[in-house]
């Protein structure tokens, strides 16, 4: 690892001020993708700014019937949350599944987002559950906020505040784990929302989490396993590698789409 | 070169550190506290849990700086007035190490799942140890002195009540 200056702000506002202030300068949230990556030097930042200590950041609230959940929220915590649980079961059940329990203790939701890794877990739920991303400058719709394979909508001078989720009548997340990384090799998360049904499909796509159009047109009229019965995944466009190929990636977004549904009920 | 203190084994403690050292090297190479293992350095083995304000980290992939003005504790402050702490004591009763190398992060981690799941099933267990590997591939009698060490704390827990 490069060594570089360490900044640890106590509010957002010092947050943003470093950021302009070092143009070559990072943020960390809770390290557990951006340490590793300084290890294998694939990143030389200046500076770094750990949003660790920034009180505004952490925290659940229930809001709007929905849950508010602060970047700087550890997946533990998200996890053993009882509001999370009684309002959103499956975004509990989601943030049980990443990693392991030492890597759930500082791996942050704001950090997993910001990031976008195509085989992370939280865009899943993001786009499933039709989130919006707050900000230090805006609102961005889920569906606006990941862009592609590492890239978000973020401007260069701004920081994930907080994830706002709105209340599904059902949800669930049914994971493939990588059985090293406990990676997701497939995710679906599927909802069934006041705004219609979501089916969202992560550590698939070449560019990263995605909605299953067609799947959310069948389930439309038919919220049943066997709506997409019929349904076949294109694998053009879907991660190949030495985990699993494209086709076998296809093969299991519709067997963890079903498998959610079932979980859904 | 930025200075860190910390309250680690409940001692408080303190040195410069560079930005990018990592915890578990300001507890091995500046405190000594040679128990906290290296075994990946890449935050998949587990050999260097350590708790930071009761939460078992992997002391492999957080940095010195991040953990000021943390509690850390690490196996070294486990035991008490020379008693072992029941997870430790339970290892070493049902034969739950081999080459010992792994033991410190699975009896650290095994410690922070008892503190928040005081009665784990078998299934817990395992699930829990996720992020701790054993390349003897002893989890068999790891998992029966975490079991074991569970019954005997709650024991305890009820006799005091």
């Amino acid at each position: 690892m490069y060594d570089f200056a360490y900044h640890k702000p106590a509010s957002l506002a010092d947050a943003v001020k470093l950021l302009a202030d070092h143009e070559d300068a990072k943020l960390m949230a809770g390290g557990q993708t951006y340490i590793p990556t300084l290890k294998q030097r694939l990143a030389r930042p200046s500076d770094v700014i750990d949003l660790g200590a920034i009180a505004e950041l952490r925290g659940i609230t229930e809001e709007a019937g929905g849950v508010t959940i602060g970047a700087m929220t550890r997946h533990g915590e998200v996890a053993e949350s009882a509001v999370v649980r009684r309002v959103i079961p499956a975004l509990a059940a989601l943030a049980e599944l990443i990693g392991d329990p030492q890597v759930r203790n500082l791996g942050t939701l704001g950090g997993s987002i910001s990031n976008n890794d195509p085989a992370a877990d939280y865009p899943g739920a993001l786009l499933g559950l039709g989130a919006t991303v707050r900000t230090s400058k805006r609102q961005i719709p889920a569906d606006q906020f990941f862009t592609g394979m590492f890239e978000t909508a973020l401007e260069r001078d701004e920081i994930v505040k907080a994830v706002h989720f709105p209340r599904p009548e059902k949800a669930a997340y049914a994971k493939f784990p990588n059985p090293a990384s406990r990676y997701s090799m497939v995710g679906v998360f599927v909802a069934k929302t006041g705004g219609g049904v979501r089916v969202a499909v992560t550590g698939a796509g070449q560019s990263g989490a995605y909605r299953w159009t067609a799947a959310e047109q069948a389930l439309a009229g038919n919220w049943s396993p066997a709506a997409i019965d019929g349904l076949t995944v294109d694998p053009s466009g879907l991660n190949s590698d030495i985990h699993a190929s494209a086709d076998y990636r296809a093969h299991l977004v519709k067997v963890m789409a079903k498998r959610a549904l079932a979980a859904a009920g | 070169m930025p200075s860190v203190s910390m309250t680690v084994n409940g001692k408080q403690v303190g040195g410069e550190v560079e930005s990018r050292t990592l915890l578990v090297e300001f507890l091995r190479n500046q405190l000594g506290l040679t128990g906290t293992h290296v075994g990946c350095d890449t935050s998949q083995c587990g050999c260097c849990v350590v708790h930071v304000d009761g939460r078992s980290v992997k002391a492999c992939t957080m940095l010195a700086v991040q953990a000021a003005g943390s509690q850390v504790t690490t196996i070294e402050g486990l035991a008490r007035n020379g008693q072992l702490h029941p997870v430790q004591a339970a290892f070493r009763e049902h034969h739950g190490l081999q080459c010992g190398f792994c033991t410190p992060g699975m009896i650290m981690s095994a410690v922070d799942l008892l503190q928040h799941n005081a009665n784990p099933t078998e299934a817990e267990v395992r699930e829990w140890l996720e992020g701790n590997l054993c390349r003897c591939t002893g989890y068999h009698n790891i998992v029966k002195a975490i079991m074991a060490a569970a019954a005997d704390m709650s024991g305890h827990a009820k006799a005091a009540e």
